[in-house]
């Protein structure tokens, strides 16, 4: 009898224990990073490094014009200090570099922080709402989006003037259409998934729902978005700048030293060549990660075939 | 069903057209401010301020402004530019030839090097020309159209001396003279519209490839380049004519910066040096122009895809 007891109360134990390895959520997708996106991320990362300290540790100031000329050689100069070179007004390219990283990244990460806030917000409550909510946003959205990009900022800029705070409004605005795209539409594949019924069933409210059931599911593909956008939005940044439309001078963008130093291409400077590579190396590295995360394992018979 | 639906993208296009003048006008006509006491400045007098607003229209209610600018747009009176007097329309006759050539010769380069680039990595995936080319491409899209050809100034013009680092035409060049001025643009822009091409052509194609008729055809044993010649290829026509569309409509930001850097006389120039004055109508008209034909390439590309889909011919 007792013996009988036991080996009931072992096998319910053991039944708990099955049950309890059962993970609650989905298994974490483990990121596996191919040496290539681990060297991509070792870029990104000291970029932000530079975004934070990049002023403090800059041999000269942005704005000094230490050269007595300009478009000096690399390692010239009183104390052979300048080490990428000057620029056409003999200011340290290395010290720009590291001040405009902050302009270049810093706007552009600011912008498109604020386009998820505006894009996450209204996608995901155009998907919860549904109705005229979504009809209403979704419409104004498509005909933002129905633009090219570089041709809203113009308008922008061409009506408003170019300010650090237009430009972050601006990017984030046209940005934000995309990302309601995508939130809106990851929204309305989890509504109606089973366990966000079940949870209507059992009462939550909407807000409950969205944190609980919509955020958590959404999370990855969005994070992978963002990276995609970010790039996008250095890009359109740059782009003006290098317009002279965007960041203005003196501060230092990297987008405007490569026009401010274009003719001196034709000297043999590289002064142009320098933030081209930076803004290259970022942008790159970051698509590099998002490529690497987003490369299926496995994959179908056919790809596995062909 | 098809007819339907074509019809149906035609109609949503002029929907977005007109809300796009709706946009382009609050943006560079009302949100700017009152243009009248811009233009007269502190010291006007309400009676002068009155009217100069009148004879601007800009007494007129909002709506009655915005059909008077859409009518005048439409019937080709684009207004005249603040900058000179001259008529915006002379400006832009002026101009919108040279971005047009550099344009349809940009599709013209591009589009097959583009197919031909990305059917062949998408025969050979894993490959190292693959790898090249997947890499290359991505490269090239993650960078700015400025840094491709500020490169490209450094190689070609700086360091071998083959083509001027500028595309100014002086009018009355030969023809030799005006491939050599055109060409440093030329191949930027190629270089640019190719990396996305290549890249969506591959992925066109190897979507395809994952579809169960090519399992199907795999497991019988039918070999790889019929696969997708004769298999893969024309399902993945539809996807590919989308992207060829939606790639030129890409060419107007790549215009823009171009056509800046090389200094080239297009539309786009134009357009930057009139936001560069903040001479709105200018601004306007050019905006116009560019949103229209970027609007009507969407729409081209979504009606390319909606015929090619063998499904939507019958009705179901």
């Amino acid at each position: 009898m007792t013996d009988q007891n036991v080996t009931k109360e072992e096998e319910v134990i053991a039944k708990l224990d099955a049950f309890a390895e059962l993970p609650d959520a989905p298994p974490k997708r483990r990121i596996k990073l191919t040496w290539v996106g681990k060297a991509s991320v070792a870029v990104v990362v000291f970029w932000l490094v530079i975004v934070a300290i990049g002023p403090s540790i800059a041999p000269f100031h942005e704005m000094d014009m230490e050269g007595d000329d300009g478009f000096l050689d690399a390692y010239s100069g009183e104390y052979g200090s300048f080490y990428l070179g000057t620029d056409y007004l003999g200011r340290d390219t290395l010290s720009r570099i590291l001040f405009g990283a902050r302009n270049t990244i810093g706007i552009s990460l600011l912008a498109t922080l604020l386009a998820y806030l505006m894009g996450i917000t209204l996608g995901i409550l155009a998907a919860v709402k549904g109705g005229w909510i979504d009809m209403g946003i979704s419409r104004v959205n498509d005909a933002i989006l129905a633009l090219p990009t570089i041709m809203l900022g113009l308008i922008v800029i061409a009506a408003f003037g170019s300010s650090i705070p237009i430009l972050i409004m601006t990017a984030a605005i046209i940005y934000a259409t995309s990302v309601f795209r995508i939130s809106r539409a990851l929204g309305q594949d989890i509504m109606v998934q089973d366990f966000v019924e079940a949870a209507q069933a059992r009462g939550e409210g909407v807000w409950w729902i969205i944190k609980s059931e919509v955020l958590p599911n959404a999370a990855m593909p969005l994070a992978t978005d963002f990276g995609l956008r970010l790039v996008f939005v250095v890009l359109f940044i740059s782009s003006l700048s290098f317009l002279g439309l965007g960041v203005q001078p003196p501060a230092s963008d990297w987008g405007a030293m490569v026009r401010e130093n274009l003719q001196g291409l034709t000297y043999g400077s590289w002064a142009a060549i320098w933030p081209a590579l930076a803004i290259a190396s970022f942008t790159i590295a970051i698509n590099l990660i998002v490529d690497d995360i987003s490369a299926k394992a496995g994959g179908s018979l056919a790809k596995k075939m062909v | 069903m098809m007819k339907q639906m074509v019809l149906q993208r035609i109609a949503i296009g002029f929907a977005t057209l007109i809300v796009v003048s709706i946009i382009v006008f609050i943006m560079t006509s009302w949100l700017p401010g009152d243009v009248a006491q811009i233009i007269l400045g502190q010291a006007a007098t309400p009676e002068t301020l009155a009217a100069l607003r009148a004879q601007l229209g800009t007494d007129q209610p909002l709506i009655i402004q915005y059909f008077s600018w859409l009518g005048n747009m439409a019937t080709g009176d684009l207004g005249i530019s603040k900058a000179g007097g001259a008529t915006i329309s002379s400006l832009i006759g002026g101009r919108i030839g040279n971005t047009m050539v550099m344009a349809g010769l940009v599709a013209l380069i591009s589009i097959p090097i583009s197919i031909a680039l990305g059917l062949y990595a998408a025969m050979h995936p894993g490959t190292w020309l693959d790898r090249m080319v997947t890499f290359g491409t991505l490269s090239l899209i993650s960078v700015p159209e400025f840094f491709i050809a500020t490169v490209m100034v450094l190689i070609l013009a700086v360091n071998l001396h083959w083509l001027p680092s500028t595309a100014y035409l002086t009018g009355n060049e030969d023809f030799f003279g005006l491939l050599k001025a055109l060409a440093m643009p030329l191949i930027t822009l190629v270089i640019v519209v190719s990396a996305q091409m290549i890249r969506m052509t591959r992925a066109g194609i190897l979507n395809v490839m994952s579809s169960p008729y090519i399992e199907m055809a795999i497991l019988k044993g039918v070999p790889r380049k019929r696969i997708i010649l004769r298999h893969a290829f024309f399902n993945a026509i539809g996807p590919i004519v989308n992207v060829i569309a939606l790639n030129l409509a890409y060419l107007v930001s790549g215009v823009v910066i171009v056509e800046t850097i090389f200094a080239y006389p297009g539309l786009a120039k134009l357009m930057i040096d009139a936001v560069q004055t903040r001479d709105l109508p200018l601004v306007q008209a050019c905006a116009m122009i560019f949103c229209g034909v970027y609007v009507v390439l969407i729409i081209l590309a979504d009606v390319a895809s909606i015929l090619s889909n063998p499904r939507l011919r019958q009705p179901k």
